[in-house]
């Protein structure tokens, strides 16, 4: 299973993490700051596999952005590439020609995009147009102002 | 109070503060604001105000008091609320904060929600998060929800109950009859969801994986259609229909088909088609293909199949892709034990990859090249690690080094090879040794004895030239004392003779005393080297008198001792000084301990253990009078008796040096005593040895092991015996049954012996094995151990 992902940016600075095991706020920060250490120093045409602590890590850089996550010793890295690679096509076709700035202002969408393609560190759904699918469906479900209000508070 | 802004707003300004001071003072205000507006009446704005605190939370900034915001957005029945609230619960809460709990009943009420999206909240957050109450609270939901819901809800069912089956392993049973029946499913996300959870379950439960064992061919048939099917937009990823599914059926294969035969035969077929078919020019075909000769390599498969995976590594091992020539390697390594002559076919690209720019693919192929060193390539496999050494990354030097010198050890050609290797690694790189490099350089020095006057010469040479590394120094200067008259008397067949005056010997000593670079144990070792050389010099005795005396006052302590003792040496022991500095006799490498008067270095730190596991030879002869300190056997040089079945050669199936034992020098220093060991049984390739080690009064443990000098590998070894009636025996399980080739591993068995009436020990053993297709059985007699007399 995947352990964690993150997206950071060159500089950088955090735009999205996703943790799929239950890690402190501590720790959490210690990794960020070892993942953004490790994978900023690597020259650009390396390999995309590191290794860390007992995980495997794979990352690919995507314009200005950093995909990062971290893998059990059974899984697949070339796979993790086809997923990180998944994960911004849907990006892609959401926000239509995804930029770093769409996840700044819209980061919450980021999720819910992503927990309809991951789930507990694996992969959810393998079809590229069941995600969209579900995203648009799901988003008729938001109620706008009037609606809001008319509804009974619990 | 001013009406906090809107989040995109909110982002900008934040992005806008020019210095992290504004930034966080524009943050702190935001987040009182928020705090404000979730103490105040419901206004429409709260999934606004948690969705703010999230992105602070984000920039690193506390959030914890938005926990309780959550709780209360989770349980409204506005979906807008619902879903940033289940978000932050996501990334505030996790099972450590007690909030968490508060949210358990409102995910169960929303797991039966007549909305579909709102039942995936839920399942996503408990999937996520889920502590192992919540997990027990819901599980029979989730089980419910596997069986009787739509396909959006099923997928998200099950990996679900991957996570709860991941906190709570006992749960596994509940879920096993709905997993079955789920892969029958044709929707590719409620599959795939299906065989991570069989994974999961057959994993953690033995009893799950019997079970599971069945339905084999059903994941053969679906794994087909998968790679026959034609184009499908929906799956396909470059040229593959679902990858991500393949894979993940690929590795439930593996985990079915590891040691057995019935099922891996039911896969071989399949795994062979998938082999040849798939497409490998982008990534995803390459991550089907490496999830295949995983499988491939970890079930029983045919030979054939074996072979079709290496060489899919060796395929790899050319890929112009950096990533696919690394991962080969990973997988390279993970086989080279059991398929080492498959392996050794790639060794030409594999050494290639050592030059490679990429720092994460030289280390693999550093790793892989040790791996492959043979008796056979040893020669030019070292050039090639040699050259490495001198470009390599400084993080990888020392692994460099210690490989290299491990590998010379086991198949150094002649010894004046292997001097050459470790003198060429001092120069280059003599700074990232091990510490016992120094004694055993020495050691096997001592034992080359024609090599002494080649040896003397070539490092009085690197001597002059460069006095930095301290490795060197040391040994240079240990021989220029020992073998000083040999490198004064010039002539040396092995190299040029170069003539070196006592003058030019007794100034690159000094130079190595005076120089600030030189550590205090070089220094110790260059001063007894000056000493030593007083009774194999003639001219310029006095000179090392005068240097002798001046050490005397050093502010060193270990100096100072031995500059005065030495100079004692000079004026009231002289007629004793030829006889103490006399040349010291072979060290031998088996004798725990200090060698005669000379510590090695001082450097007594504790020594890692070579990867080897060889057996100590009894000492044959105390010839060297060493005191051996560990020697709590009391001197009993005397167990091996003439007999025709005992010998006593020096084991070590592939090491053909003169310094043929290949233990560590100071490797006595370890607390426990080596047990002594004989071979008691030597034929057709296949030597049986046997360790004795005196536990109680009248308890023995043996230890028989087994190794293989032939070209193939030896299996379904047995080892029987049969002691004396009031003798109790009680054979240990072995650690396996199959010996591989050329001394690659052996196969040893413990036995316990417990004699109560103290009688005369003998043993009889019978051995029984199969060696390139014929059954051999033989019976070996032993009549006496090598162990303390009963």
């Amino acid at each position: 299973m995947m352990r964690f992902l993150l997206l950071f940016s060159r500089q950088g600075k955090l735009r999205l993490q996703k943790w799929f095991t239950p890690v402190t706020e501590r720790e959490k920060k210690k990794v960020i700051r070892e993942m953004t250490l490790m994978v900023l120093a690597r020259p650009p045409r390396s390999c995309n596999f590191l290794h860390w602590r007992d995980l495997k890590i794979v990352y690919k850089r995507y314009a200005s952005l950093y995909f990062c996550c971290g893998l059990e010793d059974q899984d697949n890295e070339l796979l993790t590439l086809e997923v990180l690679h998944r994960y911004v096509e849907l990006l892609d076709k959401y926000f239509g020609n995804v930029c770093e700035l769409d996840i700044i202002f819209n980061f919450e969408k980021a999720y819910f995009i992503l927990d309809e393609f991951l789930m507990g560190g694996e992969i959810l759904e393998t079809s590229k147009t069941a995600v969209g699918t579900a995203i648009e469906e799901a988003e008729t479900l938001q109620e706008t102002m009037e609606e809001y209000m008319s509804k009974p508070t619990y | 109070m001013s009406p906090s802004v809107r989040l995109q707003e909110m982002i900008r300004v934040i992005r806008g503060a020019r210095t992290q001071g504004e930034e966080r003072g524009v943050i702190q205000r935001e987040c009182a604001a928020i705090r404000a507006q979730f103490r105040q009446a419901d206004n429409g704005t709260r999934s606004h105000n948690l969705a703010k605190l999230l992105y602070v939370h984000m920039l690193g900034y506390p959030a914890h008091f938005g926990q309780m915001e959550c709780v209360r957005l989770i349980a409204s029945p506005r979906y807008n609320e619902k879903r940033v609230g289940y978000l932050g619960a996501m990334m505030l809460l996790d099972e450590k904060q007690d909030a968490s709990l508060l949210i358990t009943n409102s995910i169960k009420n929303d797991l039966s929600h007549s909305s579909q999206y709102v039942q995936s909240l839920a399942l996503c957050t408990l999937g996520c998060m889920g502590s192992a109450e919540m997990c027990r609270d819901l599980a029979p939901e989730i089980d419910r929800l596997l069986r009787a819901s739509n396909s959006y809800i099923k997928k998200k069912a099950a990996l679900c109950a991957v996570h709860i089956v991941r906190k709570v392993p006992e749960l596994g049973e509940l879920f096993t009859p709905a997993a079955r029946s789920l892969l029958s499913e044709k929707n590719h996300g409620v599959l795939h969801g299906a065989v991570v959870l069989i994974t999961e379950l057959c994993e953690r439960n033995p009893d799950t994986l019997e079970q599971f064992r069945k339905v084999v061919p059903e994941l053969v048939q679906i794994m087909k259609g998968l790679v026959m099917s034609g184009y499908s937009p929906e799956h396909n990823v470059a040229g593959i229909s679902d990858p991500f599914l393949q894979v993940r059926i690929l590795r439930l294969l593996r985990i079915l088909g590891r040691n057995n035969d019935t099922a891996s035969d039911a896969m071989n077929d399949l795994l062979a088609q998938v082999a040849t078919n798939t497409d490998s020019s982008k990534t995803a075909g390459s991550a089907v293909l490496y999830e295949t000769v995983l499988t491939v390599m970890d079930i029983k498969s045919e030979s054939g199949l074996r072979v079709l995976a290496v060489n899919i590594l060796g395929r790899f091992l050319l890929n112009n892709d950096r990533n696919i020539r690394y991962i080969s390697m990973t997988s390279l390594q993970k086989i080279v034990q059991t398929d080492h002559n498959a392996v050794q076919r790639h060794r030409g690209t594999i050494v290639d990859c050592l030059k490679d720019q990429d720092a994460s693919v030289k280390r693999r192929a550093l790793e892989l090249s040790l791996a492959l060193v043979s008796a056979v390539n040893i020669r030019s496999l070292m050039k090639e690690l040699l050259l490495f050494l001198s470009s390599c990354p400084p993080e990888l030097r020392a692994h460099t080094t210690s490989g290299i010198f491990n590998a010379a050890e086991r198949y150094a050609p002649s010894q004046r090879w292997h001097i050459d290797t470790i003198l060429h690694v001092l120069t280059t790189a003599g700074g990232d040794v091990r510490d016992e490099t120094v004694p055993n350089l020495i050691q096997l020095i001592t034992t080359a004895t024609e090599l002494h006057c080649y040896t003397v010469h070539k490092l009085y040479r690197a001597l002059i030239t460069d006095i930095s590394v301290q490795s060197l120094v040391q040994v240079a200067c240990w021989c220029i004392g020992e073998y000083g008259d040999l490198l004064l008397r010039g002539e040396c067949e092995e190299t040029e003779p170069v003539q070196v005056a006592e003058d030019d010997v007794l100034d690159a000593l000094e130079m190595v005393l005076q120089s600030h670079m030189s550590s205090p144990a070089t220094r110790g070792f260059a001063l007894t080297a000056t000493m030593k050389l007083s009774t194999r010099i003639t001219h310029n005795v006095d000179r090392i008198r005068s240097i002798v005396s001046i050490y005397g006052s050093c502010i060193d302590v270990e100096l100072q001792q031995r500059a005065v003792e030495y100079n004692a040496l000079f004026k009231k022991y002289d007629h004793m000084r030829a006889a103490v500095l006399e040349r010291m006799p072979v060290i031998d490498k088996s004798s725990p301990g200090h060698t005669n008067g000379e510590s090695a270095g001082g450097t007594m730190k504790e020594m890692e253990p070579t990867k080897l596991t060889q057996e100590v030879v009894l000492p044959q002869e105390p010839a060297n009078k060493v005191c051996d300190l560990l020697d709590l056997l009391g001197g009993s040089a005397e167990p091996l008796q003439p007999s025709p079945a005992l010998s006593t050669t020096p084991l070590g199936p592939v090491s053909s040096t003169a310094g043929g034992d290949l233990l560590d020098l100071l490797g006595g220093l370890d607390v426990t005593p080596v047990p002594p060991s004989v071979i008691v049984y030597e034929k057709n390739g296949v030597t049986l040895k046997l360790q004795t080690d005196r536990q109680t009064d009248t308890g023995m443990t043996v230890t028989l092991t087994a190794t293989n000098s032939t070209d193939g590998d030896i299996t379904s070894i047995t080892l029987q015996a049969a002691v004396p009636k009031s003798v109790q025996l009680q054979m240990k399980a072995p650690s396996g049954d199959v010996i591989p080739a050329h001394g690659l591993g052996q196969v040893t068995q413990t036995v316990l012996l417990n004699n109560p009436n103290k009688v005369s020990l003998k043993m009889r053993v019978r051995v029984c094995y199969t060696s390139q297709g014929s059954v051999c059985q033989d019976t070996v007699q032993i009549d006496s151990f090598p162990s303390p007399a009963w």
